[in-house]
């Protein structure tokens, strides 16, 4: 495990506004780690931050150990970078405009050119390659800006909203290679779509009004907020009451006569004492099943309590 | 370096993928073209006097300085319109992160665009200066005094790229720094005409005009006070630019 992005109390003022306010974190190799928060959240901000693109009001970076602000050269050479819009000279030819990219990482020609052949064909573009770039259609613009950021396999690859413009199928590659690019490189991405970040990413971090509200591995946060939904059925009706009593139960739904949802406090798990009761009352229990909270629901949570 | 070298051949490239270049390569060369051969007859109807004289203006004389400065107030028109997107039409497009992201200084960035486009003027140098060479078919040339007026235009197209570069990194929209760029410009260069009309010189006018020190340029005397005007002109505006660029990254 190598530490590749160590990001401490990072700050940003844009004027009197604080766009990013004290956030400090850091990225290992093999990780995806994907950012999350509204929009204005301070997501881009950050990302334009240790691309170098924008200093920091207070705060320093250091990538693979190369400080970004003194080491600047070392350090922006460890990096790949899609920015929210990709950074495309339309008047060149995809394969003009990756040998560009690959001459301004100083690749040499011969390392250059298989970097160019792989990165195409990682990001699906060898059939237009020759084509102009103006001509191409988002999604395939879209693609050309993850190629130019994977192009000099760097350590670090840094994604702003890297899904945006994509159709469904291609999503799903982009998704596929983003995972395949965490084995062996620390990826960054930032998103507003919460089963992006369930379905690519093996760390998660939700960004709101500059702050950093959560950080954690997704297993860690899935076992953090635990199970705290429980549906039950039964073969006959419920008095609804009588659960109630049960010390930890919040809240009781009823979906219809014999099925419930019962929500409960997150210390302490009552589905014992639910169990007993409900076979006691002879109501016979059928189903008993803790429900899965989505990223959705602690995202919801997390951000509604700091109203924007 | 091979950085440097890569942005400048991207940006001389990309002048010459858009109309732009060679739009303003045709028009210089047939207006050029034009005086050229203006001056060439003025010399065929004047030669019969010329001869007669005394110490009088050779044919170098009479064609390569009014050439080369008409060269110069034609670009000075041009200039700014070939440097106005240099850095603004990249940050309009969001292309900039690309460089600012890649390992690659500023300075860097900046260079590699001002020798990109003096790439472009140094071919429109190369087609004006072949224009005086070819008389040597039938005659003979000072080559000192032709030598003065190219490195002369040089000089002055790096000053007009360097303050169409800076202008290009603080305006918005590329009209405006090609507006901005040809106003100082033209501003500099008829900076010591009022000192003509009074009758009295400024030396601080004189000083400042582009014009004097060209003129000195052209007439054969290569001055380190001039060579320096010109060299510290393009490098103060580069320098600035840099400093520019490099202060958007920080917090305001």
């Amino acid at each position: 495990m190598t530490l590749l992005i160590e990001a401490s109390h990072l700050s940003r003022y844009y004027g009197k506004h604080c766009a990013v306010n004290d956030v400090s974190f850091s990225l290992n190799n093999g990780e995806v780690l994907g950012f999350l928060g509204v929009n204005g959240a301070g997501k881009t901000t950050t990302m334009q931050m240790l691309s170098g693109n924008l200093a920091a009001s207070a705060g320093s970076i250091r990538i693979n150990g190369f400080d970004l602000q003194s080491q600047a050269k070392q350090a922006k050479q460890q990096l790949g970078y899609l920015p929210d819009v990709p950074p495309l000279y339309r008047e060149l030819t995809v394969l003009e405009y990756l040998r560009y990219c690959a001459q301004l990482h100083g690749l040499a020609k011969h390392a250059a050119t298989a970097a160019i052949t792989y990165a195409q064909a990682r990001c699906g573009l060898t059939p237009v390659s020759k084509r102009l770039i103006a001509n191409l259609s988002k999604g395939y613009q879209q693609r050309i800006g993850i190629a130019q950021a994977i192009l000099h396999n760097p350590k670090v690859i840094i994604l702003d909203e890297p899904t945006v413009g994509l159709d469904p199928l291609q999503i799903r590659e982009i998704r596929a290679l983003i995972r395949e690019l965490g084995q062996d490189h620390g990826v960054i991405l930032s998103t507003h779509i919460l089963t992006e970040v369930a379905e690519t990413c093996s760390h998660v971090q939700i960004i709101h009004q500059g702050q950093l509200l959560l950080s954690d591995s997704i297993a860690g946060l899935q076992q953090r907020m635990g199970s705290r939904i429980l549906q039950i059925t039964t073969r006959f009706p419920v008095e609804t009451a009588v659960l109630m009593a049960i010390p930890g139960v919040i809240a009781i739904e009823t979906l219809n006569n014999q099925q419930l949802k019962i929500q409960h406090s997150n210390d302490h798990n009552p589905s014992q004492q639910i169990t007993e009761t409900i076979i006691a009352a002879g109501w016979e229990l059928q189903e008993l099943t803790p429900m899965p909270t989505s990223i959705e629901d602690i995202f919801i949570q997390l951000t509604e309590g700091h109203p924007a | 370096m091979s950085n440097l070298l890569a942005i400048a051949a991207r940006e001389f490239k990309s002048l010459f993928l858009s109309p732009l270049a060679w739009t303003v390569l045709a028009i210089l060369q047939l207006i050029l073209a034009y005086l050229f051969l203006t001056q060439v007859e003025t010399f065929v109807t004047l030669q019969s006097k010329l001869a007669a004289m005394v110490n009088g203006p050779g044919l170098t004389d009479i064609i390569v300085p009014p050439l080369f400065g008409n060269a110069g107030i034609v670009l000075l028109l041009v200039t700014p319109l070939l440097t106005m997107r240099m850095i603004c039409e990249e940050r309009r497009n969001k292309t900039l992160p690309l460089l600012l992201s890649a390992p690659v200084s500023i300075t860097d960035i900046v260079l590699g665009k001002f020798l990109g486009v003096l790439g472009l003027l140094s071919v429109v140098l190369v087609l004006i200066t072949v224009m005086p060479l070819s008389l040597l078919i039938g005659g003979t040339l000072d080559f000192g005094k032709l030598f003065a007026n190219v490195i002369g235009l040089f000089l002055l197209m790096s000053a007009f790229t360097s303050i169409g570069l800076y202008m290009s990194c603080i305006a918005v929209h590329p009209t405006v720094a090609a507006l901005g760029a040809f106003g100082t410009l033209l501003l500099l260069w008829i900076m010591d005409w009022s000192t003509a009309i009074r009758d009295q010189p400024n030396p601080l006018m004189e000083y400042l005009s582009i014009l004097r020190h060209y003129q000195n340029l052209q007439s054969g005397l290569l001055s380190t006070a001039d060579i320096g005007y010109f060299l510290l002109f393009s490098g103060g505006f580069l320098l600035l630019s840099i400093r520019h660029l490099a202060s958007e990254r920080l917090p305001q």
